[in-house]
């Protein structure tokens, strides 16, 4: 009963995302249709199409876009496992995405073919540092990490800010200078494969940090404390789980994932490089979306960053038509607000499915609860917020 | 003296909205609804009471358009909260996943729209807004020109906001079991209360006011809306848990937090900061370094509402 539950379980949350993005999509057409019918219906198709317009180059445009958001995503996702809100993947993202420039500016006393790895690492180690704040705020004085985030992304902007004008300052452009060749990702081939400049070893790098997190999070007792820590932080303790260490360590990993992320999209070799201006990172907030849309699953995260990003190029594309690209912000938000629908059908489809093989055996409460039961293990970290009451926003 | 009158007045353009915006987090987490949604319902308020300023400007100026407009924003705030009431409350739903939908949703609405009308996502309005002195009250010795002078009819809004929310939320019956209904809804259920709608109130309310604290960020500070208020809400929200859910320490908490703004951003106006040699940079990191030593002390005992962020479901116990 058990694994056919589960295999249930797996068909229900895809098709209770499909009917989410189906109604984010019908949303997005309805828009389309209002602000301008007649070239509604090609947009839209556009949209659709996404990374797939432009041949190889549309899909490197899509992996390009969807590194960062995928790295935030994975930061969030990460946290809410341990029933954190790391709402400041932004500030972490953007001091990994400053340290890294720095190493790949001022650093040219390490070794070539070692650089870009050493400014990688510098800019995980940076994104680490500013997600433990919040994080040994929370463990030793009980602070809402929310708040602290919150803070902490408006710190590290400044800071940041400060820091390039001190040391990286291009001042005729207001930003960072271009970092040194051999910071730039290697291209291993990949922007002969896709004919852009814009595809890097980076994508592996990701690949590889979405293996570990869900090693972490599946296959280790670190990571199975890290969720238990999440569902319910009174028991755990009680089992003899050092829950401080626990939060710390997941909001110091959650950070050096948002860093890595600032790190490979500053070195991607695009021509992308800081402003000095007083705006957050806009990435840290993508990958709140990320992780909801992936349910908080490194799989799921991932596949949902590429579809994002998917989307944003097709957003991209419907300039052409006069349409205005934030469109496709409008869209995401709807699907993200239709996965609150997409419980409800998940709950009716796995009462309606699971019913036969309850009521051989048992009442009728039964069904209610599996698949309540249900949603609490699909929701994943998300859920498990509500499980305990100390960190409430 | 003139500069204790210039920060006065320079920290409540700051803590105005903050106040507001808070109170209104308030009202929704105490009825046990998070509203992480309060940065988008202040933009859409924002984008609807601007775009009413932008559009009546013409036919109308002074105190009366921005009455009306603040009424507009007030409506529109309501209307957009209703999203996130009813995902949380009828379905269920996690209440950070709708709250972050609203987040992403009002901006890319507000510009979309404004650019598909206009071509350009900045909405203009001309300030005929200003205050220079309130009479008779203006000329009050000391007391005028902190309160009376260089200011804002959404100032005394603000604070009439605040004392009406101290009153309903300590003292009225509706105030009572919007607490209950935060605190142990099950509870409230048993002796009658309709939970549901109580958190349909708290969650409304919250909306009203984030929609009116956005225009009343947006009105003072400059003469174009773009979309954005500067990621308020979610200082709101810092201001709502440094308050600790109370509403006396709520309008501490955004005076505090607006003292320390007004210190960042207009040191260049206090002669006494202009000379220190210290980075511009630093001034603006100061509201929030101070807010994180500050709370690091004080968040020992944290007063949360108790089933903040849990939906209610009447079969469970």
């Amino acid at each position: 009963m058990r694994t056919k539950l589960f295999q249930y379980e797996g068909i229900t949350s895809f098709l209770s995302s499909l009917s989410a993005i189906a109604a984010g999509l019908l949303v997005g057409l309805i828009i389309l249709l209002v602000s301008n019918s007649q070239d509604a219906f090609p947009a839209f198709v556009m949209i659709l199409k996404g990374g797939f317009e432009d041949g190889s180059r549309g899909l490197a445009q899509v992996i390009y876009f969807a590194i960062p958001i995928i790295m935030t995503g994975l930061s969030v996702g990460f946290a809410f496992k341990t029933g954190l809100f790391n709402i400041g993947a932004s500030g972490q993202f953007k001091m990994g995405a400053f340290v890294a420039i720095y190493i790949g500016i001022k650093w040219s006393f390490v070794p070539e073919e070692i650089h870009w790895l050493v400014a990688l690492l510098g800019a995980m180690v940076a994104g680490a540092v500013w997600g433990s704040v919040p994080g040994i705020l929370n463990a030793f004085f009980n602070v809402n990490v929310v708040i602290t985030s919150i803070m902490m992304n408006y710190i590290g902007m400044y800071l940041v800010n400060m820091a390039i004008v001190k040391t990286v300052y291009d001042s005729l452009k207001n930003q960072t200078k271009p970092v040194l060749k051999s910071a730039v990702l290697p291209k291993a081939g990949m922007d002969k494969l896709f004919n852009t400049s814009n595809v890097s070893i980076g994508i592996f790098i990701v690949i590889i940090a979405v293996i570990a997190i869900y090693i972490i999070l599946h296959k280790t007792t670190f990571g199975y404390e890290l969720k238990a820590c999440g569902s319910n932080r009174e028991a755990s303790r009680y089992a003899g789980i050092n829950e401080k260490k626990s939060i710390i360590l997941s909001m110091v990993i959650a950070g050096a994932l948002s860093g890595l992320g600032g790190g490979l999209l500053y070195l991607s070799g695009s021509g992308k490089y800081i402003h000095v201006l007083d705006e957050l990172a806009p990435e840290g907030f993508s990958g709140i979306s990320v992780a909801l849309l992936g349910m908080s699953h490194p799989i799921g995260i991932f596949l949902a960053g590429l579809f994002i990003a998917h989307l944003e190029v097709g957003g991209f594309n419907i300039q052409l038509y006069n349409f205005v690209p934030e469109i496709i912000d409008m869209i995401i938000s709807v699907i993200i607000y239709c996965g609150a629908f997409a419980l409800l059908f998940k709950q009716i489809i796995s009462r309606f499915v699971t019913k036969p093989v309850i009521d051989t055996d048992t009442s009728g409460i039964e069904p209610a609860m599996i698949s309540q039961a249900n949603d609490t293990s699909d929701m994943g970290g998300a859920e498990d917020k509500r499980g305990h009451g100390e960190d409430k926003i | 003296m003139s500069t204790v009158y210039f920060i006065a007045q320079q920290t409540m353009y700051f803590a105005i909205p903050l106040l507001v915006v808070a109170l209104g987090g308030m009202f929704a987490e105490r009825s046990g609804v998070v509203n992480i949604a309060l940065e988008g319902i202040m933009i859409v308020g924002a984008f609807f009471g601007i775009g009413f300023i932008n559009i009546y400007q013409n036919t109308m100026t002074g105190q009366g358009l921005l009455i009306l407009a603040v009424l507009v924003a007030a409506l529109s705030g309501a209307l957009f909260s209703l999203f996130h009431a009813f995902a949380s409350i009828n379905l269920k739903a996690d209440q950070t996943i709708s709250g972050t939908a609203l987040n992403m949703f009002a901006p890319a609405f507000a510009i979309y729209t404004a650019r598909m009308l206009q071509g350009v996502q900045q909405i203009q309005f001309m300030d005929t807004f200003y205050i220079r002195s309130v009479p008779i009250l203006g000329d009050i010795p000391i007391l005028g020109p902190i309160l009376f002078k260089n200011a804002y009819i959404t100032t005394y809004i603000g604070l009439f906001i605040a004392l009406i929310s101290w009153f309903v939320i300590n003292h009225t019956r509706f105030g009572l079991r919007l607490r209950a209904c935060g605190e142990h809804p099950q509870a409230a259920d048993s002796v009658g209360i309709n939970v549901y709608r109580i958190r349909y109130a708290g969650v409304i309310i919250s909306g009203i006011l984030a929609g009116i604290g956005g225009l009343t960020f947006v009105v003072p500070t400059s003469t174009n809306f773009n979309a954005t208020v500067a990621g308020y809400g979610f200082l709101a929200l810092a201001v709502l848990i440094f308050g600790q859910w109370r509403t006396n320490k709520v309008f501490a908490a955004a005076f505090f937090f607006g003292i320390m703004k007004t210190f960042a951003s207009a040191y260049s106006g206090i002669p006494f900061l202009k000379g220190l040699p210290i980075s511009n940079e630093v001034y603006k990191m100061i509201p929030y370094i101070a807010t994180l030593i500050v709370l690091t002390f004080s968040s020992k005992n944290s007063q949360a509402p108790r089933a903040e962020g849990i939906p209610y479901d009447k079969g469970s116990r």
